[in-house]
């Protein structure tokens, strides 16, 4: 096998061209080489009759600028038209399921907070407020009003908060109101959850034994 | 240029207009020049309680649409020179006036007076629009009780999203013994939820509802606690720093002391 600094792939399809590019290398190599196969070494293929053009970056992440970049080299030969870019959907950061937001401020009677992912909340939701997540939520503060976590269905999210005295709690399709012994706990931070479809409350400590995907501190 | 403050509460029946005409009495009698403003246009009953009702001839649905000018609608309270009242229109509603227009009138109003105090009505609809549109402070009334706490907790929400950015808290009505029986709202608890600063209480009294009636605004009377309650208030928005009322009254030396105070 081969090992040479390859990282443009031109690969020749029914209506057109596919333009595989490495996803590992660094962006500079990649655009360097791609100008060169296109200027020299590839010249003769590529000028022509109109080709449609796929271009296919891999799991590379791109911004908006850098996939810019990549297309003006091949806007520059007039003959390639791009039909497509296929590439990650967003970038990790914006993964609903392991990022966290903070926000902070007070949802007041009549105000909803709605929030795509994962939410750390400071701050109190007051009763009347509602707080919805698709991902878990996090208070730190009083929770009184509404909160909602797992929006789209998610059973494993959890819902924490300072002071949890809700009027109604939600994990996806559960709807859960809080029984009176609640009133009556020692004020520690708790979480509540989905066990067996029927929502729970335990100490935040615990939160480990329904989360084991949490990062988990173990000390020495 | 003065200042207009917005007395509202979201929820009725709390006391807004009992507190507009109060504390715009207990201001003229610290010698401010005051306006109260009443907008809640086809229930108004601002007149009513400061006692001005015979006197009315054009009121702010007149200034509005060009009638008449600003200064024939302002009707003289009989007690101090510099106190007046623009009166609501009866006839017609909410919709008869928009929130431009009230901006405008308060604008005007400002000019000539050291303070304007806008009685709301309640509702968070046209009404309510109207009456913060001219509004440079709000003082937001609740009762100590969970459905005005609610209320109030809205319509802090929605001046905050406003231009207004800090309401003021006062709660009414407050029944010392109730609260110490654990049957009434503790402030302690109403603050934790509103979450904004308090610029004062007020215990309930049947002295209000007799002054009410009367057509003679409560801090007129002395001897009563509320009264009291309603010139600490007046003097806080001057900007003293005045102590909270106790509500308890067997302390018999501080309540006294406070009293002294309170009347100063």
């Amino acid at each position: 096998m081969t090992v040479k600094p390859n990282h443009v792939t031109i690969k020749g399809i029914k209506d057109g061209l596919v333009f595989l590019l490495d996803d590992k290398c660094e962006l500079g190599t990649l655009l360097e080489e791609l100008r060169y196969k296109l200027e020299h070494s590839h010249q003769n293929i590529l000028t022509g009759p109109i080709i449609h053009v796929d271009v296919k970056l891999g799991t590379r992440i791109v911004s908006d600028d850098q996939k810019e970049s990549i297309l003006d080299i091949l806007r520059q030969k007039g003959n390639l038209l791009i039909r497509s870019v296929e590439m990650p959907d967003s970038e990790p950061a914006a993964d609903p399921l392991k990022s966290l937001t903070t926000m902070c401020g007070i949802v007041r009677s009549g105000q909803v907070l709605h929030h795509e992912g994962n939410l750390m909340f400071l701050g109190d939701v007051n009763p009347g407020g509602t707080i919805a997540c698709t991902g878990d939520i996090f208070i730190l503060g009083s929770l009184r009003g509404m909160a909602h976590a797992g929006l789209e269905g998610n059973e494993e999210a959890v819902i924490a908060a300072s002071y949890l005295a809700p009027t109604q709690l939600r994990i996806a399709e559960v709807i859960s109101r809080p029984p009176d012994e609640w009133e009556n706990r020692e004020t520690s931070m708790e979480f509540a959850f989905l066990s067996d479809g029927k929502m729970q409350i335990d100490k935040i400590s615990n939160i480990l034994r329904m989360r084991p995907d949490f990062i988990a501190f173990k000390g020495v | 240029m003065g200042e207009a403050i917005v007395v509202t509460s979201g929820k009725g029946g709390v006391g807004k207009t009992t507190t507009s005409a109060n504390i715009g009495t207990a201001l003229a009698l610290l010698g401010k020049k005051v306006c109260l403003v009443d907008t809640d246009i086809g229930l108004r009953n601002l007149d009513v309680v400061m006692g001005l009702e015979n006197r009315i001839i054009y009121d702010l649905i007149d200034v509005a649409e060009g009638r008449c000018r600003l200064n024939q609608a302002l009707v003289k309270d009989k007690r101090f020179d510099e106190l007046y009242m623009l009166p609501a229109a009866q006839t017609k509603d909410k919709h008869a006036v928009t929130a431009e227009q009230v901006k405008d009138i308060i604008l005007e109003l400002k000019k000539d007076h050291e303070y304007v105090i806008i009685d709301c009505p309640a509702g968070i609809e046209q009404g309510f629009k109207n009456a913060i549109a001219g509004a440079d402070q709000a003082i937001v009334v609740t009762t100590p009780e969970h459905a005005a706490v609610r209320d109030a907790d809205r319509i802090i929400g929605l001046l905050e999203s406003s231009h207004i950015s800090s309401p003021k808290l006062i709660v009414n009505r407050i029944r010392a013994n109730m609260v110490k029986s654990g049957d009434m709202l503790e402030i302690e608890d109403i603050l934790q939820v509103l979450n904004i600063d308090l610029i004062g209480i007020v215990p309930d009294d049947e002295s209000v509802i007799k002054a009410a009636n009367s057509g003679e605004p409560t801090v007129m009377n002395p001897d009563s606690r509320a009264a009291i309650a309603y010139r600490n208030i007046a003097r806080r928005i001057l900007g003293d720093t005045v102590p909270l009322m106790l509500l308890d009254q067997k302390k018999g030396m501080f309540t006294r002391f406070k009293k002294f105070f309170g009347m100063g």
